[in-house]
């Protein structure tokens, strides 16, 4: 049992450190620039939908019960059951863009309520004071109620840029490419060695998405600055309402699985 | 493949591949409740095994700062590996067998159990506690009778989202066969792309997933009689 781990990790770091596996067609470098242009449209295509919705919601204050409507119906709808169906759209289908509309879908929650609960948690005092001051509306969002909403708003795009670039994995089933198509050979001729390797660029490519990210949500926090992983004050218990599993910093809502 | 229809060729592929189909479910009504079956059972494996271990997870971590951080950091780690990438870590262990799908599955639910359970312990009230040791309690009666009571809303919380997640999630052991009704859609999408195999399975799961929500919210509000009568 040792030595037969041992020979499918050897094999896999063999099949890493061959150049041709990185540079030859449909190799490592093509795959991840596929997964990356992927997962980029995706994120951004939901930040384009998400982002105005959930400040119009926060900044009125409106629509809460719709917020978690949306992210609890989310988490109920396989992500691999919309890649498929996507898939198999006429005209749609084995292109990039059944892949990436299937995955906005999925980053849409994440933006969307974190963002409505940065924007609806800004002290009432403090708009009244920036109206007070001769801001117009915009001004309000954009210069008082933006830079106060940032960190969730942060937190948002960090919990659905690592599920984009996680579950674009999960492309390679249905032909949509990435990564996921190394771990997809690998149990398709039960290579384990390619299997492995294949995982463990999937592994490092999420994990380094959550440090950049992280690393970004800092850069552009203003105000005191803190690292998710730093703990402030009390912890929030889970409510019923599936606003559930704080990141102890800060009420942020858990994605869907990866 | 092309036939001959009075002298016009015409492609298979003009056959109808309609969205919804009826016909299809009842056809196949004893596949979809055989893999219907395995997801379930799936399910309750890998969210009762998960529950086991994150309870016993939290009653260690809340015994200091130190480990709940490094068990929350592992929680975190974890939850950012893909489930593809997951399984293939797995595999050369289990191999191409449900038990893959199972310790995956279980590590996923494990992660978001543990965060809640100890949000759950963490929120009974320090007062509370002393007052219940001042009463002599001891420790196995203070968890039974006073904390767990106390947490169960944030305890079932949690178990709703991991059992949604987990049938979620499910759907993706299909890489080894196990992924019960996720069999049905990359099936469908392997036999020609069949519309209604795959929007049948993906129903399936929906609905799997709403029942299993109301089933725990149900169990909540019998569980829970006093918080019930406060709102």
């Amino acid at each position: 049992m040792v030595k037969a781990i041992y020979v499918i990790w050897s094999d896999a770091f063999a099949y890493l450190n061959d150049p041709l596996n990185w540079t030859r067609r449909n190799g490592i470098l093509e795959l991840l620039g596929q997964h990356l242009y992927i997962s980029g449209m995706a994120v951004l295509l939901a930040l384009l939908v998400a982002l105005p919705v959930a400040v119009y919601l926060g900044h009125t204050g409106r629509g809460g019960a719709f917020t978690v409507a949306v992210s609890n119906v989310s988490r109920a709808i396989p992500t691999l059951a919309l890649l498929t169906i996507f898939a198999v759209v006429p005209g749609l289908g084995f292109t990039d863009w059944a892949t990436i509309l299937a995955l906005a879908i999925f980053a849409i929650p994440p933006i969307l309520s974190n963002t409505y609960v940065g924007f609806r948690g800004v002290d009432r005092d403090v708009k009244e004071a920036a109206i007070a001051m001769g801001m117009s509306p915009l001004q309000v969002i954009f210069k008082a109620e933006l830079p106060l909403a940032m960190p969730l708003l942060m937190t948002g795009v960090r919990t659905a840029g690592v599920q984009v670039v996680a579950t674009t994995t999960l492309a390679a089933l249905v032909g949509g490419g990435g990564l996921g198509d190394i771990i997809n050979l690998g149990f398709g001729q039960q290579n384990y060695g390619v299997l492995l390797a294949g995982a463990f660029l999937v592994a490092a490519l999420s994990l380094l998405t959550e440090f950049v990210l992280v690393a970004l949500s800092w850069l552009v926090t203003p105000g005191q600055k803190r690292l998710p992983w730093q703990k402030t004050g009390s912890s929030r218990t889970p409510d019923d309402q599936g606003l559930a599993t704080p990141e102890r910093s800060d009420p942020a809502l858990l994605a869907n699985p990866l | 493949m092309t036939f001959q229809v009075g002298g016009a060729v015409v492609a298979i592929d003009a056959a109808p591949n309609p969205w919804f189909d009826l016909s299809y479910v009842t056809d196949n009504f004893d596949t979809v409740l055989a893999l219907a079956q395995e997801h379930i059972i799936l399910t309750v494996i890998s969210v009762g095994l998960g529950a086991a271990i994150a309870l016993l997870l939290a009653l260690i971590a809340r015994r200091s700062r130190w480990l709940s951080t490094a068990i929350l950091g592992m929680s975190t780690i974890i939850y950012t590996i893909p489930s593809l990438a997951m399984f293939a870590f797995i595999a050369p262990f289990t191999g191409l067998s449900v038990r893959t799908v199972i310790v995956g599955l279980v590590l996923y639910s494990l992660v978001i159990l543990v965060r809640n359970f100890l949000a759950g312990l963490q929120s009974v009230p320090a007062e509370v506690r002393e007052s219940a040791i001042g009463m002599g309690y001891n420790p196995r009666q203070l968890f039974l009778k006073v904390e767990l009571p106390l947490a169960l809303p944030a305890f079932i919380a949690g178990l709703r989202i991991a059992t949604v997640s987990t049938i979620a999630l499910a759907t993706v052991g299909v890489i080894v066969g196990h992924g019960g009704l996720g069999q049905l859609i990359i099936g469908g999408f392997n036999a020609n792309f069949y519309r209604a195999q795959i929007v049948a399975g993906t129903i399936a799961c929906v609905l799997l997933a709403l029942v299993a929500d109301l089933l725990l919210a149900g169990a909540e509000r019998l569980l829970t009689p006093w918080s019930r009568r406060s709102t």
